[in-house]
């Protein structure tokens, strides 16, 4: 198990370093000038010149990039040249709000799934278990930010009830902070429901075929106390593991629920990046967005060889 | 392993990252304000930082300018120069000396008194700090000198009437000499707003300047909510989430707004030409007789019609109709695609028409694109990332036929004279005009700036589609809104709720 851990530490470190390069290279390929977009309509070629010597852009890129890389080793995102703010700060304020957004639409995901995947799988053989199947197969066909938009009209236009948008923070107004989610994690929740509910029905379903329930019904147990009991922690491993990679779903997913709700998260930050050109801002939040997602594949990874003793 | 461990175990990372992120952002006023007081106003563009002296972007002085840097002399509704921290000012008989009287008991926010030095201060530094090219507008300052601390004397090289109009601009903003230190975040002003708090990608809060030396604005705080999606910013209005849309991004959305008890609109005008450039400085528009035609072959009255929803104003020349010197000159080329084919004699071509993926140029270019082929030019649209793609390839390279943008800036007329500015317009004559415009007392400046608009017209250099209308949409309530944009400032100093 150490040496396990031991290498995959190791694999995710190296992951980390490739796709440093990764990013780097994708933003040093992106057309336009962080200078030139800075200056305008109005803009001189010296003065561009000048910006760019200000920014550091008129460096060897390797020069750049070890110079971004070593920053970020000792934690230092460095400082934006086109808003002249540090960008640790930012991250870290945006990934706040990103995460609340992103933990809130899994929770209501899980809420959905867990007892109508089960429920449909116990129940696989009645109408009501096949209508929850169909509806979720619907579910996953709609995407987050059209869940949002139809949200939005019914809840926030017609029926006046939540805000359509904006973001309060936790500690201006608790209440309206969570109001200003409720839609959000809705609509990111809903469609991850409706996919996590298929998994964990076809999940329990699988381990209902096991031998091990045979014999612990054959022991006695009626089939639902069996499958309370040995079941679910068995049906869970393979749901983890989709849990972590929906994670990384959810995580695109929230960029985009972001724009339609106006929350200032990450998603927002890396789209005004991304349109100013402000190059080591946007290569920040993916590095964030790729750590997060390689570290979630970690901990998926290490908690299935914890769960599945088969692997051990 | 309990059951519920495994969930922990996957969300464990981000509620990590939530703990330690607090999710609070801004900060700063700490004033509680009564709600009824408050107003929300929404905007599209967000600055990139505070600091307009080394920033470029619409966004700072929108925010900042009048609100809560103040020059000596502001732009007015009807776009007149009016007293701001100056009383007064005298003209010498060789137009090179202007006296400024200052206002007396002028406080910074930050308690600092204003005087003649800052004026000095402020003046110098755009010379020596700005960044932008715009500070080339006062290039024609020699010296700012202290008379005495309520007397500022600025003498130019050569008389020139574009300097009290730039001093209206954000280089006239005045700075207090204890103030620049961190201008990207904190602004040190002496207007009637100080600001309370900026929370990146979300909103801007200006509080009422309890010293302000003028009258106090009658709102508690004023916020601007920044909004990258139009319908976001619609459905915001519509739910009560702000009280005004400051400039609505598409014309067929105002329908939403058409009831007059909730909701008022009101469409001014701004500087904004949509032109349509054509680079003269290569084939098929360095013929004269080819950009005639293209002016001949659009009907613009249709265009604006079809692509803003008929709001906007056909003007045919760079001037928009709050300058002293406008003339309608939509008369130069009228629809007429019979000409337009005479002018081509016969022949067809066929060119790329890069735009920005904005929703005017994107909605003109579908209307220019179907009258050109009517006359035998085909126009191949190519919608080009806005800003960063368009500027690298249309502004800066000049690789493009026609294009289509909004030129935003005040009194722009100027570009026209830059041979290397991406129309490549090469014409000494226009150049002329405007510096013997710049030169002469405000009746030449006015004839002078005529002529040189007919000439451009009558050129072909580019082609105006129509004025951009400035579309404010408010709750029924809000009273004081500017409204025509022909200043860089949103100017809140009249704003009131009901």
């Amino acid at each position: 198990m150490i040496l396990y851990l031991v290498k995959r530490l190791a694999v995710l470190l190296a992951s980390i370093v490739v796709a440093a390069v990764a990013v780097f290279a994708f933003m040093a390929l992106l057309p336009g000038d962080p200078a030139e977009i800075a200056l305008g309509v109005n803009a001189t070629p010296e003065a561009v010149a000048e910006l760019r010597r200000q920014f550091g852009t008129d460096r060897p890129p390797v020069v750049q990039f070890l110079d971004w890389f070593g920053g970020l080793a000792q934690g230092d995102f460095g400082t934006s040249y086109v808003t002249s703010a540090p960008i640790g700060p930012q991250i870290s304020e945006r990934l706040a709000v990103t995460a609340v957004l992103v933990l809130g639409g899994m929770v209501v995901a899980l809420l959905l799934a867990v007892p109508l995947g089960t429920f449909a799988a116990v129940h696989h053989r009645d109408p009501l278990g096949a209508a929850i199947s169909a509806a979720s197969q619907l579910g996953i066909a709609i995407p987050a930010f059209l869940a949002g938009i139809l949200l939005v009209f019914v809840f926030a236009v017609q029926a006046q009830v939540l805000p359509s948008g904006g973001y309060v923070p936790f500690a201006d107004d608790p209440g309206e902070w969570l109001r200003g989610l409720l839609l959000p994690w809705l609509s990111l929740g809903l469609v991850q429901g409706a996919v996590l509910t298929r998994y964990v029905r076809s999940s329990v379903l699988d381990v209902m075929r096991e031998d091990y329930l045979r014999t612990a019904r054959a022991k006695g147990r009626g089939s639902t106390g069996a499958l309370w009991r040995h079941g679910l922690r068995n049906a869970a491993v393979p749901v983890v593991t989709v849990l972590g990679l929906q994670l990384a779903t959810l995580l695109i997913g929230a960029v985009v629920v972001e724009r339609v709700f106006v929350i200032p998260g990450l998603g927002d930050l890396l789209l005004n990046g991304v349109a100013g050109r402000d190059l080591l801002l946007v290569q920040g939040v993916v590095m964030v967005l790729v750590a997060a997602v390689l570290l979630i594949n970690f901990v998926v990874d290490v908690t299935y060889h914890l769960l599945d003793p088969r692997l051990r | 392993m309990r059951r519920i461990g495994i969930w922990i175990a996957a969300g464990g990372l981000l509620l990590a990252t939530a703990a330690c992120g607090g999710g609070s952002g801004g900060g700063g006023g700490g004033g509680t304000t009564p709600k009824s007081e408050s107003l929300s106003v929404g905007a599209v563009a967000e600055p990139a930082n505070l600091d307009f002296t080394s920033t470029e972007g619409a966004a700072i002085p929108q925010a900042l300018l009048v609100n809560v840097y103040e020059g000596l002399v502001k732009l007015d509704q009807n776009g007149q120069i009016v007293p701001l921290l100056a009383e007064k000012w005298d003209v010498s008989d060789d137009r090179k000396t202007y006296t400024f009287t200052l206002r007396k008991n002028v406080k910074f926010s930050s308690g600092a008194p204003f005087t003649a030095d800052d004026v000095v201060f402020s003046l110098d530094r755009v010379k020596s700090d700005w960044k932008l090219k715009i500070k080339t507008q006062l290039d024609v300052v020699d010296k700012v000198e202290k008379k005495d601390d309520s007397t500022a004397v600025v003498t130019l090289k050569q008389p020139s009437n574009g300097f009290l109009y730039s001093m209206t601009s954000r280089l006239g903003a005045m700075f207090s000499r204890t103030g620049v230190a961190d201008l990207a975040n904190k602004p040190v002003g002496t207007g009637p707003y100080v600001l309370g708090s900026w929370r990146r990608g979300d909103s801007l809060r200006l509080d009422a300047n309890p010293s302000y030396w003028g009258t106090e604005p009658a709102l508690s705080s004023v916020t601007l909510k920044y909004f990258k999606d139009a319908t976001a910013m619609n459905n915001a209005l519509l739910t009560g989430g702000i009280d005004v849309i400051s400039s609505v991004q598409a014309p067929e959305s105002l329908q939403q707004f058409a009831d007059p008890n909730r909701f008022e609109t009101i469409e001014g005008t701004t500087n904004g030409e949509v032109v349509l450039s054509m680079n003269n400085g290569r084939p098929p528009f360095d013929d004269k007789r080819v950009r005639q035609a293209v002016r001949h072959a659009i009907d613009h009255k249709a265009l604006l019609d079809t692509a803003w929803a008929g709001r906007g104003q056909l003007i045919g020349s760079m001037v928009p109709p709050t300058d002293p010197w406008y003339e309608d000159r939509t008369g130069d080329y009228p629809y007429d695609p019979a000409k337009a084919k005479e002018l081509l004699g016969g022949k067809t071509y066929t060119v790329k028409l890069r735009i920005p993926n904005l929703p005017y140029a994107v909605n003109s270019a579908q209307v220019v694109k179907s009258q050109l082929a009517q006359v035998g030019i085909t126009a191949e649209i190519e919608p080009l990332e806005f800003p960063a793609r368009w500027l690298d390839q249309v502004f800066t390279k000049g690789d493009y036929d026609l294009s289509i943008i909004n030129h935003v800036e005040p009194r722009d007329m100027g570009i026209f004279a830059d041979k290397s500015y991406y129309f490549r317009y090469d014409n000494p004559e226009f150049g002329k005009l405007l510096a013997s415009a710049d030169a002469g007392t405000e009746q030449e400046q006015a004839d002078d700036l005529k002529q040189a608009a007919k000439l451009l017209s009558e050129d072909a250099a580019a082609d105006w589609l129509f004025l951009f209308p400035n579309l404010i949409v408010a709750k029924k309530g809000v009273t004081g809104l500017p409204k025509n944009a022909i200043a860089e400032s949103f100017d809140f100093t009249a704003l009131a709720k009901q």
